[in-house]
């Protein structure tokens, strides 16, 4: 491979934005290098060079890809573990069209379960990592990796992994993608690093979908997890609302007014092929999907009132499963299929209650407070997450379901809609800050939190796809 | 570096090109229903460099709905706050709509209801599907028949004032009687 292709991370390499942003700074100033995980006790002092080299590292590193994207994270909170880790350019990948290094720099550093630190240099996963080095820049891990392009046309993108601590191989893979999946091979990189390292699922490689209005232009995304790489699924000049992925990431059932009233409509991502699912009179809306993908739970204003029912995939077999003269709606249902949990204010107030997925009796999950709505449980469904009004305040709350421990977990007020990422570790939500609709990932405790930034448009109802695509 | 970026820069730009081509662009007389994708793409696999690949995602365009409140001047009954009671000031209002239907039984409405921004989306939408049934049971009793009226809502999807205040709210927290 020729060296002179090889460019070290610099300003004129990505040409990076004038001034930086005040919040990189202060998030490296607030970096805790004593709770990181793999730390030896000869911990070096953050000293002010070696910040200077982390923010040279952050400005090189993460804003190319945020200059090319429709989309930007930006972190407003540290938590207090993050594994220092450095994330060399990977050799040739210019030549892919894709900082995939970047990308999984950004990725590492969103999940605030890692801090990454000056990463220059060039080598790649045959190489032998001078570990004394990687040590006096602070890293406890280390990964680099190479973009090579095939005689098809494809990539072979390949990663190492080293512990720099116990100087060891950590292990690598070899993904030959095509142009189009570069982004994606560098997410699954970052999965395989973040697991490799906290033993828990990354959750990279996932996609979400959300919904942008500008003016009356109301359009479908869906992107990566990070917001980026986004496509559209549907464009329309009436409002979207309420996107649920199918349990196989291959369909969006969503709630279109294009005909003039709520409709449920299933779609094929992949191939755009769509079907209206639920058209009954008076509204049909809040498709959520069972666990198999089979069934489909719908509220309906077809007898009158909105009430939830079971119809089959396709739209067929349609059931009722509430009785009230009461508004029931927004079903989710839990893991294991077995029940559903849903809004009501059968009580004189929308509280959230749980029900056989077969029907019977509701039970009652909140009682602080007099407006809670929007459950999405975590896939363990032993967590809730909801939108809890206090006073003018709409909030994302935690609720633990065995103990029936809430926790705020946002700092906003104008919250909506939150759904939990498939590893459980995240939630992304709506909420309005500046005057604009904007997406917002927490960590379940509320400690770390990152924007989406979107450029001047609202941006809403985010619903985080599963595992696979 | 320049030549490099360049390059590279062209070599994205024929790639969004090559995915504009893919798109589905329905025109606006196309059927909402079953709409149909552009069979080339969604084959997601082959070795192509610029193929969908692992990622792919089909566009669909959906046409232009109409768009009658311009119409609709004093045929909206607005709401208190956290209510779908029908006020006494606009039951004049809803007896000469629902006399009109009575009279001409093959005549049919659509009683959209709508809420205010605050609370969620599918929870306004629900509140606003019991105005609009508020409205459409005042007119039953007053000689409307059933299969004359669909109750509909746009819960907080379509205010009719984008302000965020009390008098912008006040204007959103209605029903509006449309023919059909």
């Amino acid at each position: 491979m020729t060296r002179q292709l090889t460019i070290i991370d610099g300003p004129l390499a990505y040409n990076p934005p004038a001034s930086p942003r005040p919040g990189h700074g202060t998030r490296i100033a607030e970096a805790n290098p004593q709770q990181f995980m793999l730390r030896t006790p000869e911990t070096p002092e953050s000293s002010p060079r070696r910040r200077l080299l982390m923010a040279g590292a952050l400005v090189t590193g993460i804003w190319p890809a945020a200059l090319r994207a429709q989309f930007r994270v930006e972190i407003t909170g540290v938590g207090g573990t993050q594994l220092p880790i450095g994330v060399t350019r990977f050799r040739d990948e210019d030549k892919s069209g894709q900082s995939i290094s970047g990308i999984v720099r950004a990725d590492l550093e969103r999940s605030g379960a890692f801090r990454v630190v000056d990463s220059a240099g060039e080598f790649d996963e045959n190489s032998r990592p001078a570990f004394p080095e990687w040590r006096g820049r602070g890293a406890d891990a280390l990964v680099s990796g190479s973009a090579a392009r095939l005689a098809d046309g494809r990539f072979d993108v390949r990663y190492k992994l080293w512990d720099v601590v116990r100087g060891q191989d950590l292990g690598g893979q070899a993904l030959a993608v095509v142009t189009a999946d570069l982004r994606l091979a560098a997410h699954r990189i970052a999965d395989a690093v973040y697991e490799k390292l906290t033993g828990d699922k990354g959750v990279f490689s996932t996609r979400i979908a959300y919904v942008t209005r500008v003016a009356n232009r109301y359009t479908l995304r869906v992107t990566d997890a990070d917001g980026e790489g986004g496509q559209v699924a549907l464009n329309s000049t009436q409002p979207i609302i309420s996107p649920a992925w199918s349990p196989d990431g291959k369909s969006l059932a969503y709630v279109s007014f294009e005909s003039g009233k709520a409709v449920v409509w299933s779609q094929d991502v992949s191939t755009g092929e769509r079907r209206a699912i639920a058209n009954f009179r008076g509204s049909n809306s809040a498709p959520a999907w069972s666990p198999d993908g089979r069934t489909l739970a719908v509220t309906l204003s077809r007898e009158g009132g909105s009430q939830i029912y079971l119809m089959d995939a396709g739209g067929n077999n349609v059931r009722r499963i509430t009785q009230s003269s009461a508004i029931d709606t927004e079903p989710v249902f839990t893991s294991d299929g077995k029940l559903i949990y849903f809004v009501s204010d059968r009580g004189g107030s929308p509280q959230i209650y749980r029900v056989a997925s077969s029907g019977g009796n509701p039970e009652r999950v909140t009682f602080a407070g007099n407006y809670n709505i929007s459950p999405a449980l975590s896939p363990d469904s032993r967590m809730l997450a909801y939108v809890a009004r206090n006073g003018n305040e709409f909030k994302i709350t935690t609720m633990d379901i065995s103990s029936g421990n809430v926790r705020t977990v946002s700092d906003t007020v104008d919250d909506e809609s939150p759904s939990f990422a498939p590893n459980g570790k995240l939630i992304i939500y709506a909420t309005r800050s500046q005057g604009r609709d904007v997406l917002m990932t927490t960590t379940l405790d509320g400690r770390i939190r990152t924007r989406l930034l979107s450029s001047g448009i609202d941006v809403r109802e985010p619903i985080w796809g599963p595992f696979g695509r | 570096m320049t030549t490099l970026r360049i390059t590279l820069s062209a070599a994205v730009l024929g790639a969004v090109l090559a995915g504009c081509g893919s798109s589905v662009k329905l025109d606006e007389a196309a059927p909402v229903v079953d709409a149909r994708p552009n069979p080339n793409t969604g084959a997601a696999s082959g070795a192509r460099p610029g193929a969908a690949g692992q990622s792919g995602v089909t566009t669909v365009d959906v046409g232009k709905g109409s768009d009658l409140a311009a119409s609709n001047l004093g045929r909206v009954v607005y709401f208190d706050f956290d209510s779908y009671v029908l006020r006494d000031e606009y039951k004049p209002l809803v007896e000469s709509h629902a006399r009109a239907l009575s009279a001409a039984k093959s005549k049919k409405i659509v009683i959209e209801g709508h809420t205010d921004e605050r609370g969620g989306r599918e929870y306004n939408l629900a509140l606003g599907q019991r105005r609009a049934e508020a409205v459409a049971k005042s007119m039953m009793l007053l000689g409307a028949t059933d299969g004359q009226i669909e109750a509909v809502s746009y819960g907080k999807e379509r205010p009719a004032n984008e302000g965020h205040d009390e008098a912008a709210w006040a204007k959103n927290r209605r029903a509006e009687l449309k023919d059909r």
